[in-house]
């Protein structure tokens, strides 16, 4: 299988659906004649053209509003945060407009829009530039919450988000842009709602998503190799829709969780996994759910400490032994 | 110059030619040779500075963005130069200049740059976002055009207690397309708050110039709320002084804002992982720098003065690298915050325990 980026896996996935469907639309800051401030869509302009792939000044509130408002009339905007962070000059549109537009028509309105763009943490860009909001928009019916932690899924899951007839808030993260990974040749397409059981294993369930997969997979070889412990690891990829079935599975089988999330603790996705574990499978555990999330403050700037704020593998192991205690 | 019909206003022309005149406006004709000397200083300080803060980023002293302020220097120390005890100053996170022309400590300032506790924000804010409430300055801000609102909310309070001041609002000339800001302007407007919002005009948000962002004349906008506005030449610190000076006045005398675009050129970047090679031409960064450094053009002005000599300039000069230097050191010197430093300084009362009313858990790890 090829290998790519992340990052190219995204912009795989933009040039394919650019070229299957005229009414995609790529837009954002700096998106074009500058190539992206991550470089996602490098080379799009000069393939596709300034009618495909739109510069935007820095409005966010304007464009992003401005690109579900086309929506509603069939186009398919793809716009890009340059990162999520910004989102919240642009709250109004995303939350009240996109996610409420097909309700309050009665279902008359669609809202085919995808709004993607880095959201982590371990940059040190400080407080402002490291938000991580999937909990916040997946609290809103209406719209759907993607975090994919590879570059397949990336690129899978992007061009479903693409396809997909209702909002989807694609969260990427600029320390996975360089990672690389397999990625299926050919139309290479992952449903929206389906996780992925990243690692099997039979003693714990770490259930995770994001960058967080990959310290919790760091996490789980040093458990095997130096604590004997075997580790399952289910990658949501989707956080609404919520693939529980395929948690509750590996619940069933290794009665213990931890989850693992780049998120501040209060309301959590963490918090919405943990009372439907408990309600639907209360009889399965054999120790109370454990999480590890981000240390529960604004981002901290400071490089070595931001490490510690955030999960990290160190942090994960600990966490794990507890659970397995 | 203040406008407040619906001329447009021509582009002045940069650089000396107009220089002498500016020179003679009162708030420059009554500097002392001293004072201008400590200006001047200012400016080869902030960019020493910012080039020892360079030095430190490639060598991965420091994380994050650094956004250099090298090239603008004149705007940030001409308007902060004539700052009183009343007037405050909010900017975005370019805002190196700003900090260092309000007179906080160097030190401090690179001690936060690579993340340290003896930093001015204790290493938590990092190079974007300084604050020194003690000297009027309000920050430091990464959201572009979030500052703004907080800068009408400046001009609000120094009315509200009756004060005779004005905020100075600083703004790139990407961020006059934020909803936020047009709000700020016309509350500001409406209320007749004493701000003064200035956009540091350097051409360029991030890769897109103005002409690519921008309908119309930036600082004309004010005109649909009915607010005064100018625009001057940022190369020139007598030039900045002396319109910076007529749009304070007006603020701290008749409570009336007004917008002020400036411009200038960054030398540098948008930031240092910027390439810098897609949106502008090695030669037109060479020209600003040939022909209108804010720094050359004032030492040119000084030395015509008779204010300062070679001697002088070299000894200014000589006094700022080691006062970067030894910032460098003070921060390599320094320690990291703890673990435990995260939750400090999120509640007020967390931090106060001995004082606090309200009741149950505020942390949840
Ligand atoms: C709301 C928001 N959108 C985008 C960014 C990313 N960003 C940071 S600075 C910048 C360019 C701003 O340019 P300008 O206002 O001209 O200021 P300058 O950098 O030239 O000082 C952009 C797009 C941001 N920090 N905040
Ligand atoms: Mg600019």
């Amino acid at each position: 299988m090829p290998v790519f980026t992340y990052r190219e896996a995204i912009r795989h996935a933009l040039a394919e659906e650019l070229e299957r469907d005229a009414n995609v639309v790529i837009m954002g800051e700096e998106v074009a004649q500058f190539n992206g401030a991550y470089k996602v869509t490098e080379g799009l302009l000069a393939k596709f053209g300034d009618k495909r792939v739109v510069d935007t000044p820095i409005t966010e509130a304007g464009f992003i509003g401005a690109g579900i408002g086309a929506s509603m009339l069939g186009v398919r905007p793809v716009m890009e945060l340059m990162f999520w962070s910004f989102y919240s000059v642009a709250f109004d549109q995303i939350l009240n407009n996109a996610a409420n537009v097909r309700y309050m028509s009665g279902g008359q309105i669609s809202c085919p829009i995808v709004i993607r763009g880095p959201a982590n943490g371990g940059t040190n860009v400080g407080a402002t530039h490291s938000h991580t909001p999937e909990n916040v928009l997946a609290n809103h019916p209406g719209v759907k919450v993607v975090v994919p932690s590879t570059a397949a899924d990336a690129k899978g899951l992007l061009k479903s988000a693409i396809r997909d007839n209702d909002p989807v808030f694609f969260l990427e993260n600029t320390l996975l842009y360089g990672e690389k990974g397999e990625v299926p040749e050919g139309e290479h397409i992952v449903p929206l709602g389906v996780a992925d059981i990243k690692r099997t294993g039979k003693d714990l369930t770490i259930v995770t998503y994001g960058r967080s997969v990959l310290h919790s997979l760091k996490a789980a070889e040093i458990l095997e190799k130096e604590h004997g412990a075997s580790v399952e690891i289910v990658d949501l990829r989707t956080i609404r829709p919520l693939d529980i079935d395929t948690v509750l599975k590996s619940v069933a089988k290794t009665h213990r969780v931890l989850i693992v999330e780049e998120q501040k603790p209060f309301a959590s996705v963490g918090t919405q996994l943990s009372y439907m574990i408990q309600r639907e499978a209360f009889d399965e555990l054999d120790a109370p759910i454990h999480r590890l999330a981000t240390v529960d403050a604004p981002a901290i700037y400071s490089p070595p400490v931001e490490v510690e704020q955030l999960p990290n593998a160190q942090r994960v192991l600990k966490a794990a032994l507890e659970v397995l205690a | 110059m203040t406008k407040t019909s619906s001329a447009t206003a021509a582009k002045k022309p940069a650089a000396s030619a107009k220089a002498a005149d500016f020179g003679q406006a009162p708030v420059n004709a009554k500097l002392t040779a001293a004072q201008k000397i400590e200006l001047y200083r200012t400016m080869v300080r902030i960019r020493r500075f910012e080039e020892r803060s360079l030095r430190s980023y490639q060598a991965k002293k420091i994380g994050g963005f650094l956004h250099l302020y090298i090239g603008q220097e004149a705007v940030a120390t001409g308007c902060c130069s004539l700052m009183g005890a009343n007037d405050h100053v909010i900017t975005a996170y370019r805002d190196h200049g700003h900090a260092i022309a309000v007179g906080m400590d160097t030190r401090a300032l690179m001690a936060e740059n690579y993340g340290k506790v003896t930093g001015c924000s204790k290493g938590k804010g990092g190079s974007m976002h300084y604050f020194a409430p003690d000297k009027n300055y309000w920050g430091g801000h990464g959201i572009v055009g979030g500052q703004i609102p907080l800068g009408a909310g400046l001009a609000y309070g120094i009315k509200y207690k009756g004060l005779k001041g004005a905020a100075m609002a600083f703004m790139g000339d990407g961020a006059v397309n934020q909803g936020a800001v047009h709000e700020a302007y016309n509350l500001a407007a409406l209320w007749q708050l004493p701000a003064v919002f200035i956009i540091e005009n350097n051409g360029y948000s991030m890769g897109t110039s103005q002409a690519r962002s921008s309908a119309g004349q930036l600082a004309k906008r004010a005109e649909g709320y009915d607010m005064a506005w100018g625009q001057c030449n940022g190369h020139d610190l007598y030039e900045v002084r002396a319109t910076v000076d007529e749009h304070l006045r007006m603020a701290r005398e008749q409570c009336k804002p007004s917008i002020l675009e400036i411009d200038t050129y960054r030398y540098r970047g948008h930031s240092v992982a910027d390439p810098d090679n897609t949106y502008r031409t090695k030669e037109e960064i060479e020209e600003y720098r040939r022909t209108k450094d804010p720094i050359q053009v004032f030492q040119n002005l000084l030395v015509a003065e008779r204010v300062l000599t070679e001697d002088l300039i070299a000894e200014i000069d000589t006094a700022a690298r080691t006062e970067a230097d030894a910032a460098a050191d003070f921060a390599e010197a320094s320690p990291f915050p703890t673990v435990e430093d995260i939750q400090k300084d999120v509640y007020w009362e967390a931090d106060n325990p001995s004082e606090r009313k309200s009741q149950g858990r505020l942390f949840f790890d």
